[in-house]
């Protein structure tokens, strides 16, 4: 199973033998159920909650089916920005306990995912923007995580890139810096919870897409899949961004509805910046990758999409925003853009629990923001998939929040996701 | 991009237009509060053909019906 631990000894030994040693990072599994759990989708949150599974709660007996190829949706599309600098005291728990396993994420799956704490910068850029930055970092610091509020001369020094002058396009009057925040490595987050859980004896088995669900009356008892019927104990649909459609398949209608996020990245340059940007009275946020690339988003679509393509308008706004916020920006070439399907939940939040049908559990509904919680989210929906009970940190976005009035919107949008 | 032929203004950007929400989701006055909270918050979000409601900066409401995958639009309805 996998290819035995890395560490400096492997790699000199390669560095004699021609590095022909290294085997697949886990193995290509066929279908052998009864499974214990069976999770749908082997995104990172998927993997994440297998590898759980089997190292908290002892839960081998697991498969992880994903319909394309580990790494190829969502999880390998965002704009990997680590950080729990939330306002509301549910999503600072979850986020936070998240940011905590991202900063020993390396050693526990003995796979290098780059996780970087670089810091995690809000820009204000008005009186406004700092009395709302200001709020928002006493909610942290009340809550026991790190936010330092600063002001216009801290983030010149931190970000000499940034337009400072009189004339600048969008003034910045300070920000609110979360320095335990960064970015990590995406595609490797997913390899590493993929090689580690398989290593585990979990299934990971790619290219088979659910089309159906197993059913004995009001129970759900596996999937049907491209690659034939397989049945499990407990099932866990785990495919933010196509959570209606899963969901849909058992008939089941969610609080969630599918959009179109884009992102970009220039040309790999020498390293021009240290922290991740993000201006949320804008909505565009960009860091530099390890490799050197400039990378950045902004606003989703604002209509309904599952199409993974985005139009120029909103990349327009993202882009022309940075570079009016980083002229420097504005040199280098542009060599990719891409489009993810998110999962816009109806108040902004996850949605981690069971759904009306026995044995079937959701995790989904992450919006725009569900890569930062990629190992809390997998450790958390494990503890619901092993237990049948939800973890303490979860409770709090059950489904039917929304029918009870306990929403936990951020923004206070109410259900109309294209506002967020 | 989209091309939407507003029934007023004929073919525009979709810039100048909005999504509001889908056609089943029209929380109607005197509905119980079971079925208004189905309507808010249950959505179908299928991959493929949903009828919604957009408007357009002339004023005009639109009823759309338009596939979430290839982005056609088959039918624009004033509403």
């Amino acid at each position: 199973m996998g290819a035995g631990r890395y560490n400096a000894l492997a790699l000199l030994r390669g560095a004699i033998t021609g590095h022909r040693h290294w085997g697949r990072a886990w193995r290509a599994a066929e279908p052998r159920g009864p499974y214990d759990v069976i999770i749908i989708g082997g995104g990172g949150h998927g993997l994440s909650t297998a590898y759980y599974l089997a190292k908290v709660h002892g839960i081998r007996r697991v498969a992880v089916v994903e319909k394309g190829y580990i790494g190829g949706g969502n999880t390998g599309r965002n704009t990997t920005i680590v950080r729990s600098n939330y306002r509301q005291a549910p999503l600072q728990s979850l986020f936070e306990y998240s940011l905590k396993l991202w900063h020993g994420l390396s050693d526990e799956l003995n796979y290098n995912v780059m996780f970087s704490p670089r810091g995690a910068l809000f820009l204000g850029h008005s009186d406004a923007d700092m009395a709302r930055l200001a709020e928002r970092g006493d909610a942290m610091i009340a809550n026991g995580l790190d936010a330092d509020l600063i002001g216009r001369d801290e983030v010149a020094r931190l970000v000499p890139l940034l337009d400072m002058s009189p004339g600048a396009r969008w003034p910045i009057e300070g920000g609110l810096i979360q320095r335990r925040g960064g970015t990590a490595r995406h595609d490797a987050v997913a390899w590493g919870f993929a090689r580690a859980a398989d290593s585990l004896g979990v299934d990971i088995i790619e290219n088979c897409e659910v089309t159906g669900f197993l059913r004995e009356g009001n129970r759900v008892t596996g999937v049907r899949t491209t690659r034939g019927d397989i049945a499990a104990g407990r099932t866990g649909i785990c495919v933010a961004g196509n959570s209606g459609h899963v969901a849909g398949l058992a008939g089941i209608k969610l609080p969630i509805e599918s959009h179109t996020l884009q992102a970009w990245v220039t040309e790999p340059v020498k390293p021009m910046i240290d922290t991740v940007v993000m201006s949320q009275t804008l909505h565009c946020y960009f860091s530099q990758s390890d490799k050197g690339g400039m990378v950045g988003g902004g606003d989703p679509d604002f209509f309904p999409s599952y199409a993974q393509r985005g139009a120029p308008i909103r990349l327009e706004d993202s882009i022309a925003q940075s570079i009016a916020l980083a002229p420097a920006l504005s040199r280098l070439r542009m060599v990719r853009s891409w489009a993810g399907v998110t999962d816009m939940s109806f108040d902004g939040s996850p949605i981690i629990g069971e759904l009306p049908l026995d044995g079937l559990y959701l995790n989904g509904g992450w919006c725009y923001g569900g890569f930062k919680a990629t190992p809390g989210s997998g450790s958390v929906y494990a503890h619901l998939l092993a237990t049948g009970q939800s973890h303490p940190l979860a409770a709090p976005f059950y489904l039917n929040r929304f029918a009870d009035g306990r929403t936990i919107d951020e923004v206070g949008s109410g259900p109309m996701p294209q506002s967020r | 991009m989209l091309l939407i032929p507003c029934p007023h203004c004929g073919p525009r950007n979709q810039e100048e237009f909005a999504y509001e929400r889908t056609l089943d989701s029209v929380v109607r006055l005197n509905d119980a509060p079971e079925l208004a909270i189905a309507t808010l918050y249950a959505r179908a979000n299928p991959r493929g053909q949903e009828h919604e409601i957009w408007s357009h900066t002339c004023g005009q409401w639109l009823r759309l019906t338009r596939d979430r995958i290839s982005h056609a639009i088959h039918s624009v309805e004033p509403l």
